[in-house]
């Protein structure tokens, strides 16, 4: 009489492989979750203090800190008060203020942006993200819209 | 005791008697197009001053946002001929890319690519890539303001690929922006992971190379070719070459030693004339050329896309091209010079910009 072998062949080689699949996820799960970054909780900021008026002369522009991200205030020549996300919409840089141009400018790729944020010139895709100013004596305050 | 008992006792454990044969054996084809055969060697030379200068480096750097800059500033001023090491790790780095520039079109053009030699081909693409990640994270680890905005496009860049590209971006930044946790991440790539994996690809592509020996280019074929010793002749010429890439680098080293500029700051405008490392500078370039919209996509997206399909086609360049073709042959020469001249003019118009 001969034995038949294959079905418990079949078998163990399920056990193995399966054994063995099993072993490599539950070396490699770990390692991909702990290769990923764990999400930082954000103290949600909906408004700054970002500087004094006086501090700030005509026709120009600086970078405040709103939250850990960076914004950018601006005064017009005019005298109005801007501000904006400073962050480009192209690929991340951080922009400033051209006075003499009288636009807002990305070093990076030459992007260039209108007093409204519009994106004017150059491969940014979207115009940048606009804040809400409003002044409370001589502080600026900016909060997002 | 004498240095025969010597080479006798150590040849019965290694084997040296056998690796000595296989060099014997090895010869170099003679022909007008010799001279290309030298750039293999010459990248292996500079990634080898890669890996001394780099450890020693190691010795006095330290990977953090608050330390980086600080101990990259003592190395140059402080330790004794701390300048001169970090230089020549600079400037052997930008050498080493540019050789294996040359090392890969010299290769392209010759079909050096083509059966059975196509895995050697595969782990060369490799090196380039390991290569330029190699560029890519060492120049973070100096946090000065123009690596600090070359790592945030250049993850970036990642990020807007599309399904993969988030995750991707924050796999590499360690975190959703370029901070200290990118800084120790990328140190992390660029002394651990990139070496460990480089080391095993090298391994193999030189081992390949063996293997198959030289190629001969195809209009050469099937003519009667002279052939130099590998060892020693052909061997010492490759040695002259190394003597005066040591003089080079020394030269630039000294003349030009490399700028740290000003420390990374995460609240302040890109600088004016920011421009990445040459060898990305035509990448750089077009992506400035690139429109904001092509039809309902953003431009850059667009742009990026075109690069990895490129790169993903210098990769299967050996199975597209075909040997006992001659009008393909041509084909891909077209290509190639296309390729080249592009690089060049974008990379002479980002320079000029």
């Amino acid at each position: 009489m001969e034995l038949d072998n294959t079905g418990r062949r079949r078998f163990l080689n399920y056990l193995l492989g399966t054994g063995f699949g099993a072993t490599l996820i539950a070396i490699f799960y770990p390692i991909i979750k702990f290769i990923t970054p764990p999400q930082v909780i954000e103290a949600t900021q909906n408004s700054v203090t970002a500087g004094k008026v006086s501090e700030l002369a005509l026709n120009s522009g600086t970078i405040f800190k709103f939250g850990n991200k960076p914004g950018l205030l601006i005064r017009s020549a005019a005298g109005e008060l801007k501000a904006f996300s400073a962050v480009c919409t192209h690929l991340d840089c951080i922009v400033q203020y051209e006075p003499d141009k009288r636009q807002i400018w990305c070093a990076c790729h030459n992007g260039q942006y209108n007093l409204s944020g519009q994106n004017v010139g150059g491969p940014p895709p979207r115009p940048l993200e606009e804040y809400v100013v409003n002044t409370r004596g001589e502080e600026i305050v900016v909060s997002k819209a | 005791m004498n240095a025969e008992t010597v080479r006798l006792w150590l040849d019965d454990r290694l084997g040296i008697g056998s690796i000595a044969a296989v060099a014997r054996k090895k010869e170099i084809p003679v022909h007008r197009h010799s001279i290309w055969y030298y750039f293999g060697g010459m990248t292996l030379f500079l990634f080898s001053v890669q890996v001394v200068t780099g450890i020693l480096l190691l010795l006095y750097y330290r990977p953090s946002a608050e330390t980086a800059f600080e101990s990259v500033q003592f190395i140059i001023t402080e330790v004794k001929f701390g300048w001169l090491i970090r230089s020549v790790h600079s400037w052997s780095a930008n050498l080493m890319i540019a050789t294996l520039f040359i090392h890969m079109f010299s290769v392209y053009f010759m079909s050096a690519y083509r059966r059975p030699r196509e895995m050697t081909w595969l782990s060369g693409v490799m090196l380039l890539l390991l290569a330029v990640a190699f560029g890519f994270s060492g120049y973070l680890l100096p946090w000065n303001k123009l690596a600090f905005f070359a790592t945030k496009v250049g993850t970036e860049i990642a990020g807007v690929i599309p399904l993969v590209g988030r995750p991707m971006l924050r796999f590499l930044r360690g975190g959703d922006d370029v901070t200290g946790a990118t800084l120790t991440r990328f140190f992390g790539f660029h002394v651990a992971v990139l070496p460990a994996i480089t080391t095993v690809i090298i391994g193999t592509h030189l081992m390949l190379v063996q293997m198959h020996g030289m190629s001969v280019p195809p209009g050469l074929e099937g003519q009667n070719i002279k052939k130099m010793k590998f060892f020693p002749n052909f061997f010492l010429r490759d040695l002259i070459g190394w003597v005066l890439a040591i003089g080079a680098l020394a030269a630039l080293a000294a003349l030009f030693p490399w700028e740290l500029g000003e420390k990374a700051d995460a609240f302040a405008s890109a600088p004016a004339g920011i421009r990445p490392e040459w060898y990305f500078l035509f990448m750089f370039q077009t992506l400035k050329l690139i429109p904001p919209k092509i039809l309902s996509f953003d431009g850059e997206v667009i742009g990026i896309l075109a690069f990895a399909v490129g790169g993903l086609m210098l990769f299967i360049v050996p199975f597209l091209d075909k040997p006992g073709n001659p009008r393909r042959k041509r084909v891909f020469t077209v290509i190639g010079v296309i390729v080249v001249l592009y690089i060049v003019a974008l990379t002479i118009i980002g320079y000029l910009d």
